[in-house]
C-alpha cells in the first residue's frame, strides 16, 4: 500500500495513493473527470483527449497521469469543458452516428457525454464518410460508421497467447479499427460479448443482439454519465 | 398581447416530429392561446401569408423542393428551429449519404430486388418532380438555424418548454431525461 | 526470389521488435509486401495478422501492391510547388498515361506524391527506385519516361554530375548538392576524429554531463530542450541498461541540414553518440534515419565500420576498459511523426510510429522500456565539438540565452538556398540579406509547425528567447498567394502525416482545410475566420507536437496576415454555407436524364 498524498481538484482537497492514475484518484474523491477511451483494467492510451485537465497549469490527460503530492488540478472549468464538447462534436461529425438506429443507443458513452455536455447540434459540418460495415465474421459485426477509434477493443480483447483480435490500420483521417479474420473465425460467444461490452459506442455488435432493454431503463436514460461518481 | 405566429413544415422527415408536437396533449389548448399557426400541415395553410415569429423545421433536405421550402421559411420566420434528428443531422434519410446518388437511383429503380413493375427501366424524370440532392443535408448546412431540438422525435415536453420559454422570454431549464437523440 | 521470407525474418531472430527491418528487407526483395504473405510473417513472429498490418499500413513507403518497376515519389512540399512541380507532375502523368497514385497497366511506372524529402534547396525533386533526382523539368521528365520504356537502370537516368563533397563518393553517388553556403565555426571547423571522445574519457562521466550543461547546448531538432539536463535525467533512472538514439528523421518540410551533416561528417555525429554513451553508461545506440535518405546507407555503414576499426566504437573504446558501445542504423519508412522522440522509439521497436503519452519520458522509459536519450543529428555533432574545445568557447558564440551556432536550412524565394551555419542572434532581416532575398512578403520560420511572419517582424531575431527554430526558413516573394500556395499546402501536410491516434489531430485539420477552401472558393464570411481560430483550440490538447502545431499555418497566418483572409470573405452577409443547388442536383439529373430546373 502506497503512502497517502494530497492534491487539489478545482479547489477541493483530495487524497489518494501516490502514483494512482488521476482519473481513478479523482473518482475515489467523488470527482468525475470525463473519459471515453479509458477502460477499467486496461492500460490507458490517452487517445480521445476528453479527460484532459490542467495539472499545475499544463494540459495533460488524466487517464495517463499518475497523481503526486501537491498537484493542483483544474477539471471542471469553462475552457476545458468547451474543448471536451468540441471533441464530442468532432467524433459525431467524423463518423455516421445515427442514434435512432443504433443498438447501443441509451447505453452509448459518446451519446451520454453529448447529453452531459449539452450538445444540441455539432458546430462542425457533418463529414458523412463512406464507411463499410464488416459483417464477414461469424460472431460479431464491426460497424465502421460508428467507430470512434478509441482502441479499447485493441487493448482489451486478446486471445490466450496475447494476440489482438482487433488492430489499427492506416493513419490520420483514414484510420480504421479492423478485425483479424483468423482469430475472429474462432471467437467464442463470451469473447464476442466482451468485445461488444468494451466498445463505448455501437461499433462492435454481437450478431442478432440489441434493443434488449426498453427505452427509459437503459444506462444513461435517466441520469448523466458520471453522476454515479459524483453522487457517491 | 398579440399571439405569436408559428409556422411548421416537414422536409425529408417522417412527420414523427409533428406527431410529437401533438403529444403535448391538453397543453395544446394553452398553446392555441399563445400562438397562431400560419403555414403548417397542422392547419393546412400552404403558403406564408405573413411574417412569422417562429418556424419549426422537421427533416433535412433531400431534394430541391426541400431547399426551396427551407429558404422560404428562413425568409418568413424570425426564429428558425431545427426539430429532430433529421433536421439536425440528416437522420435516417442521410444513411444514403455514403452511397453515390447514381448508385442509389439505380438500385431503387432499376436493379434492386424489389424492382418488378418498372418494365420501361426508367429513373423518374418528369420535369415536375423535385430533383434529388447529391446527399441529404442537415438544415444548418443550407440556412442559418437559431435553435436545435434533438430527438427522434424530440419529446413533447422539450418542444413545449422551448416554445413557452421563447414566447415568454424566460430561462429554460430542462430535466436530463428530456433531451435525447433517439 | 533470392532470399526466402522466413530467412529474412530469421535474420532478425524472429523478433517482432525488428519488424521495420524485416518489412524493409521484404519490400526490397519482392518490391512490395504482398497481402498473401502477411499471415506467414505474422505466424513466424507470433503476432496476429491484424497487428502486423497495423505497422505495414502506417508507413507511407510500405505497399501491399506492386509499386511499378519504376516507382516515382515526387515531393509535394511548398518549395517544390514554387519551383514548378505542377508542370513536372502533369508531364509525368501525360507521358506515363496515368494519374498520380496509380501504376501503369503494364506495371512499368508508378507515380506517387510524397511529403518533403529533404531537398527543398534543389526542387522539384523525386525519389525513383531509391535514387534521388533533382532540378526536374518537363523536358527531363519526357526523357526519363522514354528511358523507363527502354528499361534503362535507374542510376543511369540521372544524367547529371554527382553532387559536391561526399555526394560524389563511391558509396553515395548521388546528384544531391550540399549547398553549404556558409561554414560556421562549430560544425564545419576542422574535425579530427576521436579528439572529442578522448577528452571525454579523460573525464568522469558526471563531469562530461556537467561540461555539456555548462555549455548551455539545447536540442537542435527544434524543441530546444537542454541537452545536458536530458543526459542527467537519464543517469537518474533506476535501470542501468540505457540507449542513445540519434534522431535523423528530419521530416519538417524545409529542413535538410541533417542530411548535409550526415553526408559530410557522419563520424562527428557518431562520436557525439559515443560521448553521450560514455556520459550515461549506454552500451547501444541507434541512428534512426528517414527512408528518404536511404541512398546514404552504405556511406553511413562505412563510417561506423571505420570507427570500429579505429576502436572509437566497439569494445574497450579508445583503450578504456569496460567502455563498450556500438551503433546500429534503423531506417524509417515514411512518417513525419516519427521525428517525435517517443514515436521514433515506437517505430524502432517495430510498431506504428505513434507518440507515447508522457510521463514517463524516454529518459525514464524509452526504447524497450529502458532509459533512452534521443538527440538530434546537429546536437550530437555539437557535443563532439564542445568536448574538444570546451564549454567556455561554445558559450562565447551566440547570445546570452542561446549559446553557439545554428545550422539553417534556407529555401524558397532567394538567390542562394542551402545550408548556413550562423551564430544565434541574427535578425531575420540579416538572414534575408545573407541569402539574397528581396521583395519578401513572408517568411516561414521553423517549417509548417513554426510561424509565418510578415515584413513588420523582420527585426525579430533567431534564438530561444525570440524565434527558436529547428532551422528551416522558407522565404516567400511578394508575388506568392500565401493562403492558396502556402497555408493550404502546409495544412494538407499535417492531414497526411497525422498518426490518427488523437481525436483532435485526426479530425480538426480536415475541418480547417475545408473551411479554408470555402474561403478560397469565395464562399467565406467573417465568422469563418473566427471559426478557424476557435476550431483550432482543442489541437493544443493533442498528445504530441504534430497535433499541437497542426493549426499553426492557419493560426499564425491569421495573426500576421489577417487582411489576406478579410480580402477574400463576403462582406454583404453574415451567414453563408457555400451550398449550391445546381451543383448538388447535377448527378441525379444526369442519372435520370432530365433537365435541372433550378
Amino acid at each position: 500500500m502506497s503512502a497517502k498524498i494530497n492534491f487539489i481538484i478545482d479547489g477541493q482537497q483530495c487524497q489518494s495513493e501516490e502514483g494512482k492514475f488521476l482519473v481513478d484518484a479523482a473518482k475515489d474523491n467523488g470527482v468525475y473527470i470525463p473519459t471515453l477511451c479509458n477502460y477499467e483494467g486496461l492500460k490507458p492510451k490517452g487517445s480521445c483527449r476528453i479527460c484532459t485537465v490542467k495539472i499545475n497549469g499544463r494540459f495533460t490527460t488524466a487517464c495517463t497521469s499518475p497523481v503526486h503530492d501537491g498537484m493542483n488540478i483544474e477539471n471542471n472549468t469553462a475552457e476545458l469543458n468547451e474543448m471536451r464538447k468540441q471533441i464530442i462534436e468532432l467524433l459525431f461529425v467524423s463518423g455516421n452516428h445515427f442514434c435512432p438506429a443504433c443498438e447501443k443507443s441509451g447505453d452509448c458513452e459518446l451519446q451520454a457525454l453529448a447529453y452531459r455536455y449539452k450538445m444540441m447540434a455539432p458546430r462542425f459540418p457533418f463529414a458523412f464518410p463512406q464507411k463499410e460495415i464488416d459483417a464477414s465474421h461469424p460472431k460479431i459485426i464491426k460497424e465502421q460508421n460508428r467507430c470512434i477509434l478509441c482502441k479499447r477493443c485493441i487493448r482489451g480483447i486478446k486471445d490466450e497467447d496475447g494476440k489482438s483480435y482487433f488492430a489499427y490500420q492506416y493513419r490520420g483521417k483514414d484510420s480504421l479499427v479492423v478485425v483479424d479474420r483468423k482469430l475472429a473465425a474462432e471467437m467464442t460467444m463470451e469473447k464476442a460479448q466482451e468485445a461488444m461490452d468494451i466498445c463505448p459506442v455501437g461499433s462492435i455488435i454481437v450478431r442478432e443482439k440489441g434493443w434488449e432493454i426498453p427505452i427509459g431503463e437503459r444506462k444513461y436514460d435517466n441520469a448523466p454519465i458520471g453522476s454515479d461518481i459524483e453522487n457517491k | 398581447m398579440s399571439k405569436a405566429i408559428v409556422a411548421t413544415t416537414s422536409l425529408a422527415g417522417c412527420f414523427g416530429c409533428h406527431m410529437s408536437i401533438l403529444d403535448i396533449d391538453e397543453r395544446i389548448l394553452d398553446l392555441i392561446q399563445l400562438v397562431e399557426f400560419n403555414k403548417s400541415p397542422i392547419d393546412d395553410i400552404k403558403t406564408f401569408t405573413k411574417q412569422c415569429d417562429i418556424g419549426l423545421i422537421e427533416g433535412g433536405c433531400c431534394n430541391s423542393e426541400n431547399v426551396h421550402v427551407l429558404k422560404d421559411f428562413r425568409k418568413h420566420c424570425n426564429i428558425l428551429i431545427s426539430l429532430g434528428e433529421c433536421a439536425i443531422m440528416g437522420g435516417l434519410p442521410a444513411m444514403r449519404n455514403g452511397i453515390p446518388i447514381k448508385e442509389c437511383l439505380r438500385e431503387a429503380y432499376l436493379t434492386g430486388p424489389s424492382v418488378t413493375a418498372n418494365t420501361e427501366h426508367i429513373i423518374p424524370n418528369d420535369p415536375e418532380l423535385p430533383m434529388l440532392l447529391d446527399k441529404v443535408y442537415p438544415c444548418q448546412e443550407i440556412v442559418k438555424i437559431d435553435y436545435y431540438l434533438p430527438g427522434c422525435p424530440p419529446t413533447a415536453d422539450l418542444i413545449w418548454e422551448t416554445l413557452v420559454a421563447l414566447l415568454k422570454g424566460t430561462e429554460i431549464n430542462l430535466p436530463y431525461e428530456v433531451i435525447k437523440f433517439d | 526470389m533470392k532470399t526466402s521470407i522466413s530467412d529474412i525474418i530469421d535474420r532478425y531472430g524472429n523478433d517482432p521488435s525488428r519488424l521495420m527491418d524485416i518489412l524493409l528487407d521484404i519490400q526490397e526483395e519482392i518490391g512490395y509486401i504482398p497481402e498473401e504473405i502477411n499471415q506467414k510473417i505474422a505466424d513466424q513472429l507470433g503476432i496476429s495478422k491484424a497487428e502486423l498490418v497495423e505497422t505495414i499500413s502506417f508507413y507511407h513507403f510500405f505497399s501491399n501492391k506492386p509499386l511499378g518497376k519504376y516507382h516515382v515519389y515526387l515531393n509535394n512540399s511548398v518549395t517544390a510547388e514554387m519551383m514548378g512541380r505542377e508542370k513536372v507532375k502533369q508531364t509525368f502523368e501525360e507521358e506515363a498515361g496515368i494519374k498520380f497514385g496509380n501504376v501503369s497497366g503494364d506495371g512499368l511506372i508508378g507515380l506517387y506524391d510524397t511529403s518533403c524529402i529533404g531537398m527543398c534547396d534543389q526542387e522539384p525533386a523525386a525519389i525513383i527506385n531509391g535514387v534521388i533526382f533533382k532540378d526536374l523539368t518537363p523536358f527531363r521528365i519526357k526523357e526519363m519516361v522514354k528511358y523507363m520504356r527502354q528499361g534503362m537502370p535507374v542510376n543511369e537516368m540521372c544524367r547529371q554530375n554527382y553532387g559536391d563533397g561526399n555526394n560524389s563518393s563511391d558509396l553515395v553517388q548521388a546528384v544531391v548538392s550540399n549547398n553549404i553556403r556558409l561554414k560556421g565555426t562549430v560544425v564545419w571547423d576542422q574535425y579530427s576524429p576521436g579528439e572529442g571522445l578522448q577528452k571525454a574519457i579523460a573525464m568522469k562521466p558526471a563531469e562530461v554531463i556537467e561540461e555539456i550543461k555548462k555549455s548551455n547546448l539545447r536540442g537542435r531538432g527544434g524543441a530546444g530542450f537542454p541537452t545536458g539536463l536530458k543526459w542527467e535525467f537519464c543517469t537518474k533512472a533506476m535501470e542501468t541498461e540505457r540507449y542513445i538514439f540519434c534522431n535523423a528523421d528530419e521530416g519538417e518540410p524545409g529542413t535538410f541540414k541533417d542530411r548535409v551533416i550526415l553526408t559530410e561528417l557522419p563520424r562527428l555525429v557518431f562520436e557525439g553518440m559515443a560521448i553521450a554513451a560514455y556520459a550515461v553508461g549506454a552500451k547501444s545506440g541507434v541512428l534512426y534515419i528517414r527512408y528518404e535518405y536511404k541512398y546514404l546507407r552504405k556511406h553511413l555503414e562505412n563510417a561506423l565500420e571505420e570507427l570500429r576499426k579505429e576502436n572509437l566504437l566497439g569494445k574497450d573504446i579508445a583503450g578504456r576498459k569496460g567502455f563498450d558501445f556500438d551503433i546500429r542504423i534503423q531506417y524509417g519508412a515514411g512518417a513525419y511523426v516519427c521525428g517525435e522522440e517517443s514515436a521514433l522509439i515506437e517505430s524502432a521497436e517495430g510498431k506504428r510510429g505513434e507518440p507515447r503519452d508522457r510521463p514517463p519520458f524516454p529518459v525514464d522509459k524509452g526504447y524497450k522500456e529502458k532509459p533512452t536519450i534521443v538527440n538530434n543529428v546537429e546536437t550530437l555533432a555539437k557535443v563532439t565539438k564542445i568536448m574538444k574545445k570546451g564549454s567556455e568557447w561554445f558559450l562565447s558564440l551566440g547570445t546570452k540565452e542561446s549559446a553557439g551556432t545554428k545550422l539553417m536550412s534556407i529555401s524558397g524565394d532567394c538567390r542562394y538556398p542551402g545550408v548556413y551555419e550562423i551564430e544565434w542572434g541574427h535578425s531575420i532581416y540579416d538572414i534575408l540579406e545573407m541569402v539574397g532575398a528581396e521583395e519578401v512578403q513572408a517568411v516561414q520560420v521553423g517549417g509548417p509547425s513554426g510561424t509565418l511572419i510578415g515584413p513588420n517582424q523582420l527585426p525579430r531575431h533567431l534564438g530561444y528567447e525570440d524565434l527558436g527554430t529547428g532551422g528551416a526558413l522558407i522565404i516567400f516573394h511578394e508575388s506568392r498567394d500565401l493562403l492558396k500556395e502556402v497555408v493550404m499546402n502546409y495544412t494538407e501536410f499535417f492531414i497526411e502525416e497525422s498518426c490518427g491516434s488523437c481525436s483532435t489531430c485526426r479530425n480538426i485539420p480536415v475541418l480547417l482545410k475545408d473551411k479554408l477552401q470555402k474561403i478560397l472558393d469565395g464562399h467565406g464570411v467573417v465568422q469563418d475566420i473566427d471559426d478557424l481560430l476557435d476550431w483550432s483550440k482543442p489541437l493544443k490538447i493533442s498528445r504530441c507536437g504534430l497535433g499541437h502545431t497542426a493549426a499553426n499555418p492557419i493560426v499564425t497566418s491569421i495573426q500576421n496576415f489577417r487582411h489576406l483572409y478579410e480580402k477574400r470573405v463576403l462582406r454583404d452577409r453574415e451567414f453563408e454555407t457555400g451550398f449550391n443547388l445546381a451543383d448538388s442536383v447535377r448527378e441525379s439529373c444526369e442519372a435520370a436524364g432530365r433537365p435541372a430546373n433550378i
